[in-house]
C-alpha cells in the first residue's frame, strides 16, 4: 500500500529535525541535484551531441515533481491551508515573465528587434504583474499570518 | 551577468522555494519556511530586472506601479480577511495566478523578442507548444477558480449545475481544445488562434466546476491549486525559467496529493468527484416516513455532563466555521480543562471546506495545535472518552460509513464518536449532512442532542460552566 507508507511518513515528523519525512526530502534534493549535474558538456560529448535545453528542462521538471512528493506528503496536515496559500505565492514566482514583458527594452535582448506588438506585450505584462504582486503580498503575508496563530501549550503570544 | 550565473540564482530561488514548502512539516520551522519562500522570490525578481536592466524611467514607473498597486491589494486584503473566509481567498488567489499565466503567455505571443523565443509570426515550435499548453491550463485555472470563489462566498449556490448533455459538451469542447492548439502550434503564434484557445479554455474551466457540489470544494479547491502549478510550469517552459519550472512542480504535485489525500478522505474516486453531481448545500431531510425518537439535551445538561467527565474530545465541523464558534468552542475548552477535564480537538480530513481549514480557525482562536489531531490518532482514543461534543459537523461521524454497506458514503472513514461514554450533538436541526444520509447517532441510546446555532449553544454552554 502506497499510500498508506506514505501517511506515516507525514506522521512520523513530530520533531522539526529527524524522522523519516527528512530523509525522503533529501532524497528529493538528491534527485534534484542530480539533475542539474547531468547534462554537463562531457556527458553531452560521451553520447555525441549537444542536448537542447527544453530536454535539460524536462530533467529538472521531472525531478522536482519528485522532489514536490515527498516535500509535501511530510507536511502535517494541521498546515493544509498554510500549504495552499504558500503554494499560491510562490507560483507568482511567474512574475518573472512580467517583469521580462514590462522591463525588457530597446537592445535589453539579443533578439530585442521588433516593436510591432510591443504595447500590447506591455500592456499584458503589466497586467500580469499587477495580478502577480496581489499573490506575491498577499500569499506571503496571509500564510505569516496564519502561521503565527499555531501555538504550542503554554506559548505567549 | 553571465547566463551561468543567472541560471543558479533562478535554481537558488526555486530550491528556497522547496524550503518553503519542507518548513511546513512542523508548525516550529514553518515560519522560518516562509521566509524562505520570500526570500527566493525576492532573488527571482532581482534577477529577471538585472537581465531585462531597463534604462528608461518609464518603465521604472511602470514597474513601480504594478507592483505597488498589486501590492498594496494584496497586503491589505491579507491583513483584513478574516479566517473564515480563507477558502475563498485561497479560490481567488488561484484564478490571479491563472489569468497572470494568460496575460504573460500574451505578451510572449506579441513581444516573443523580450523573451528570446523568436518573433512575432515565427516563434519557435517548442515554445509554442509550451505557451498553448500554459495559457489553456491558465485560463481553466482562472475560470474554474472564480466559479469555485462564487460557491465557496456564498455568492453562488453551492447546488451542483447539471446541464443536460454536459459529458458530450466537455468533450466536444475539449477536441475542440486540442485542435485550436494543435492549429496554433503549426500556425508560428498566430493572434486569433491564441485568443480561441483562451475562451474556449475559459468555457471548459466553467463548465468543469459548475456541476461540483458545494462539500466537494476541498477537491475542487486542490485540484486548481494543482492546475495554477502546471500552468505556471508551462509558462516556464516557455520562458525557459528554472525558478518557474521548479515552482511549478512542487505546486502541481502538491494541489495532486492534497487531491488525492481529499478524495481518501472521502472515500470517493478523483473521477467521480470531477464529474460533479454529488450533493448539495441544502439536503432535504432522508429517510422519510417514520420518525424515531431522539433524546434533546439543553446547554445546562451539556454542561454538567462535561463538568463531570474527565475525558472530552471536540468533533468540530463546517458548521462550526460557519457560525463563527471558534472563539466560544475554545473558551468552553478552557473551562473544562480549569475544571480538571482533559480536552482534546479530533479533525476530520475533509471538515470544513479546504484542506486543513479546522486547524486554521482553531489556531486563529488560539487553541494550542497540540491539543488537536488528526482521525487515526485519535479514533483509538473514543472509546476512553466520556463525552464526545460533535459541532457542526455530521457526515464525518456517521456511523453507517462503518456498518451499512447500502449508504452513499459507505468506506469513509468516520471519527468513532459512537465509542465514547456520551454524544452530545450540536446542530441546527435534524437535518441531514451534505450527502443527505440519515445519521443512525442521533438516535443512539448515548446521544443527546443539543440543537441551536453553534456560536449560541457553546456560549450557552460556557456561562452554564461557569456557574
Amino acid at each position: 500500500m502506497r499510500n498508506k507508507a506514505a501517511l506515516s511518513v507525514c506522521d512520523a515528523t513530530p520533531s522539526p529535525r529527524g524522522g523519516e519525512g527528512n530523509q525522503s526530502a533529501r532524497l528529493g534534493f538528491t534527485l534534484l541535484l542530480a539533475a542539474t549535474l547531468l547534462p554537463t558538456p562531457a556527458f553531452a560529448a560521451g553520447i555525441g551531441g549537444a542536448i537542447e535545453p527544453v530536454i535539460y528542462e524536462l530533467m529538472v521538471f521531472a525531478m522536482a515533481i519528485f522532489v514536490g512528493y515527498y516535500v509535501v506528503w511530510s507536511v502535517t496536515p494541521a498546515l493544509h491551508t498554510p500549504l495552499m496559500s504558500v503554494t499560491n505565492a510562490i507560483s507568482s514566482v511567474i512574475v518573472v515573465g512580467a517583469l521580462l514583458a514590462v522591463a525588457v527594452e530597446h537592445g535589453g535582448m539579443d533578439s530585442f528587434t521588433n516593436f510591432d506588438g510591443s504595447l500590447a506585450s506591455k500592456v499584458f505584462g503589466l497586467l500580469a504583474l499587477a495580478m502577480a504582486a496581489v499573490n506575491i503580498f498577499g500569499g506571503f503575508l496571509v500564510t505569516q499570518r496564519m502561521l503565527a496563530m499555531y501555538k504550542k501549550k503554554g506559548d505567549k503570544r | 551577468m553571465s547566463a551561468n550565473l543567472v541560471a543558479l540564482l533562478y535554481l537558488a530561488s526555486g530550491v528556497l522555494f522547496i524550503l518553503a514548502l519542507r518548513g511546513l512539516s512542523s508548525p516550529a520551522t514553518s515560519r522560518r519556511g516562509n521566509y524562505a519562500g520570500m526570500l527566493g522570490m525576492a532573488i527571482a525578481m532581482g534577477t529577471t530586472l538585472a537581465i531585462a536592466n531597463p534604462q528608461m524611467p518609464m518603465t521604472w514607473y511602470l514597474i513601480a506601479a504594478g507592483l505597488g498597486v498589486g501590492g498594496l491589494v494584496g497586503a491589505v486584503t491579507a491583513r483584513r480577511i478574516p479566517m473564515t473566509a480563507m477558502p475563498e481567498l485561497v479560490a481567488a488567489f488561484h484564478s490571479l495566478v491563472g489569468l497572470a499565466a494568460v496575460f504573460v503567455a500574451a505578451s510572449a505571443l506579441y513581444a516573443p523578442g523580450s523573451f528570446g523565443i523568436g518573433e512575432p509570426g515565427d516563434i519557435h515550435f517548442a515554445s509554442l507548444i509550451e505557451m498553448s499548453l500554459g495559457v489553456a491550463i491558465g485560463a481553466i485555472t482562472f475560470t474554474g477558480s472564480v466559479i469555485a470563489f462564487a460557491k465557496l462566498s456564498g455568492r453562488m449556490s453551492g447546488k451542483p449545475i447539471i446541464l443536460p448533455l454536459r459529458h458530450v459538451i466537455n468533450l466536444a469542447l475539449f477536441g475542440l481544445l486540442v485542435w485550436l492548439i494543435y492549429t496554433f502550434c503549426l500556425s508560428g503564434g498566430v493572434g486569433w488562434l491564441f485568443w480561441a484557445i483562451t475562451l474556449t479554455a475559459m468555457l471548459f474551466g466553467v463548465l468543469i466546476i459548475i456541476p461540483i457540489g458545494g462539500a466537494d470544494m476541498p477537491v475542487v479547491i486542490s485540484m486548481l491549486n494543482s492546475y495554477s502549478g502546471w500552468a505556471a510550469a508551462g509558462i516556464g517552459f516557455t520562458l525557459s525559467n528554472i525558478a518557474l519550472i521548479v515552482t511549478g512542480a512542487l505546486v502541481g504535485s502538491s494541489g495532486a496529493i492534497l487531491s488525492y489525500i481529499m478524495c481518501k478522505g472521502m472515500n470517493r474516486s478523483f473521477i467521480s468527484v470531477i464529474l460533479g453531481g454529488f450533493g448539495g448545500e441544502v439536503a432535504g431531510p432522508a429517510g422519510g416516513g417514520e420518525q424515531k425518537p431522539v433524546k434533546l439535551g439543553s446547554a445546562e445538561d451539556a454542561a454538567y455532563v462535561m463538568k463531570n467527565a474527565s475525558k472530552v474530545i471536540i468533533v468540530p465541523g463546517y458548521g462550526m466555521a460557519v457560525a463563527q464558534a471558534q472563539h466560544a468552542l475554545r473558551e468552553m475548552g478552557d473551562q473544562l480543562k480549569k475544571a480538571g477535564v482533559e480536552v482534546k480537538y479530533a479533525i476530520h480530513p475533509v471538515a470544513g471546506r479546504m484542506p486543513g481549514h479546522m486547524n486554521v480557525l482553531l489556531a486563529e482562536a488560539n487553541v494550542p495545535y497540540d491539543e488537536v489531531f488528526e482521525l487515526e490518532d485519535i479514533n483509538s482514543e473514543m472509546r476512553q472518552a466520556d463525552v464526545v461534543y460533535v459541532i457542526g459537523a455530521n457526515d464525518v461521524v456517521n456511523p453507517a460509513a462503518e456498518t451499512d454497506k447500502t449508504s452513499p458514503i459507505y468506506g469513509m472513514p468516520v471519527l468513532q464518536a459512537w465509542k465514547a461514554g456520551t454524544v452530545l450533538f450540536n446542530k441546527r436541526s435534524l437535518a441531514s449532512g451534505y450527502a443527505g444520509i440519515d445519521n443512525p447517532l442521533f438516535y443512539n441510546d448515548n446521544t443527546v442532542m443539543v440543537l441551536g446555532d453553534a456560536k449560541k449553544m457553546t456560549e450557552e454552554i460556557v456561562k452554564a460552566l461557569a456557574h
